[in-house]
C-alpha cells in the first residue's frame, strides 16, 4: 500500500470521542453566555474570552480537524507560522490606546475669553 | 545503478520526492494552506475591529432577547454540524457512503438553520435603525458618556462587515457540502475529509467572532464603564 492509499482510508478518534469533545465544547460556550452577565472589568473579560475561544478553537483543530493525529511535520508546517503572523497583526495595536486619548470632549466649558483691560 | 532501478529498490524517503511528506495527499495540504491564509484574514478584521473598539466609545446594545438567545442558538447550530460532519467523514473512512451522505445533509441542515436565524438577527438590528455607518439614534442617546462623547457609528460597519463573511463562508461551505453529498460514492474518502476541514474552520471561526463580537456587546444596563 502507498503512502497515499495509507493516507486515504485512516481515520482515527471514536464516536464517543468526538461527543465528548462536542459536549466541552457546548460547556464551555455555557460558560460564555455565563460570563456576560457576570459584573467584571472589561479587561478581565476580554483575556478570560479569549481564553476560552482559544480553548475552543485547539478542541476543533486537534480533534475535529483532526490535526492531532497527522504527522508532526504538517503541524510544525501550519500552526506556528499562523501563531507568529497573527503576533505580528498587533503591532500596530496600541496606537489605539493614543487615538483614544486624543478625543474631543464636547461638553467641556468653553474657554473663556480674556477680560478686555480697560485703557485709561 | 539508475534512479528509477533504485527508486525499486529502497522504499521511497522523505522530502526525495515520490513520497508524502505530511501522510497527506495534495489536495488536503491546498486546504490546509487556505485555512491558514483565511484566518489570516478573519485575525486582521477581529483585530481591526478591536483596535477601532479600544480607540472609541463602543456601544454595548444587545439585549438577552433577541440578539444573545439567537447567536447562543447558532453556536449551537454550528458546533451541531461540526460533530454531524465528523461523524460523516467517520463514516466515509468505514466505506459507508450512504451514511456519510446522510450526516453530511444533516450538516446543511444545521448550516441552513445557522443562516436562517441570522438572518433574523441582522432583519432586527436594521429595523432596529442599525446602518454599516450610522447607529439607532436611542443608542446614541444612551450610549453618550457623561463627557459628551457619543458612540462610535462604526459598530454597525464592523458588525456586518465580520459577521456577513462569516455567513457568506457558511452558505458556500454549505454550497459545497451539497455538492460532495450529490458526489459521495464517486468522491475519495480524502475528499471528503477535505470538505470536513473546511467546515470545521467555519465553526473555528465563530468560536472567536461569538464572544469578540456578540458577548462583549451585551447590554447590561448599566453604560457607565462605557
Amino acid at each position: 500500500m502507498t503512502a497515499h492509499a495509507h493516507a486515504e482510508e485512516h481515520f482515527a478518534g471514536s464516536n464517543k470521542l468526538f461527543i465528548s469533545i462536542w459536549v466541552w465544547l457546548v460547556g464551555l460556550t455555557l460558560v460564555e453566555i455565563f460570563l456576560a452577565y457576570k459584573p467584571m472589568p472589561i479587561h478581565l473579560m476580554l483575556i478570560v474570552l479569549l481564553g476560552l475561544s482559544i480553548i475552543k478553537a485547539a478542541l476543533i483543530v486537534a480533534y475535529f480537524m483532526h490535526l492531532k493525529f497527522e504527522r508532526l511535520s504538517l503541524i510544525l508546517t501550519i500552526v506556528p507560522m499562523l501563531v507568529v503572523c497573527i503576533m505580528l497583526l498587533f503591532v500596530f495595536f496600541p496606537d489605539s490606546f493614543r487615538s483614544a486619548g486624543l478625543r474631543y470632549k464636547f461638553k467641556e466649558e468653553p474657554p473663556v475669553a480674556p477680560a478686555q483691560v480697560e485703557e485709561p | 545503478m539508475s534512479t528509477e532501478a533504485r527508486a525499486g529498490h529502497f522504499p521511497a524517503v522523505d522530502w526525495e520526492g515520490g513520497a508524502f511528506p505530511y501522510r497527506v495527499g495534495h489536495r488536503k495540504l491546498g486546504m490546509w494552506l487556505f485555512i491558514v491564509s483565511d484566518s489570516l484574514t478573519f485575525s486582521a478584521l477581529l483585530i481591526g475591529y478591536s483596535y477601532l473598539r479600544a480607540s472609541n466609545v463602543w456601544p454595548t446594545p444587545f439585549p438577552f432577547y433577541p440578539s444573545i438567545v439567537f447567536s447562543s442558538v447558532m453556536t449551537f447550530c454550528l458546533l451541531s454540524s461540526s460533530l454531524t460532519m465528523v461523524f460523516g467523514v467517520s463514516a466515509s473512512s468505514k466505506g459507508d457512503k450512504a451514511k456519510a451522505r446522510k450526516w453530511i445533509l444533516a450538516t446543511i441542515f444545521f448550516g441552513a438553520a445557522f443562516i436562517v436565524l441570522h438572518l433574523i438577527e441582522w432583519r432586527h438590528l436594521i429595523h432596529e435603525g442599525l446602518r454599516p455607518f450610522y447607529l439607532p439614534e436611542h443608542w446614541v442617546q444612551a450610549f453618550t458618556t457623561t463627557d459628551g462623547v457619543p458612540p462610535s457609528p462604526l459598530f454597525g460597519a464592523t458588525f456586518f462587515a465580520i459577521t456577513g463573511l462569516h455567513m457568506f463562508h457558511v452558505a458556500t461551505g454549505a454550497v459545497y457540502l451539497l455538492v460532495v453529498a450529490a458526489r459521495v460514492n464517486k468522491l475519495k474518502h480524502e475528499d471528503i475529509e477535505i470538505s470536513g476541514l473546511y467546515w470545521h474552520f467555519v465553526d473555528l471561526v465563530w468560536m472567536f467572532v461569538f464572544p469578540l463580537i456578540y458577548i462583549m456587546s451585551v447590554d447590561v444596563g448599566h453604560h457607565a464603564g462605557l
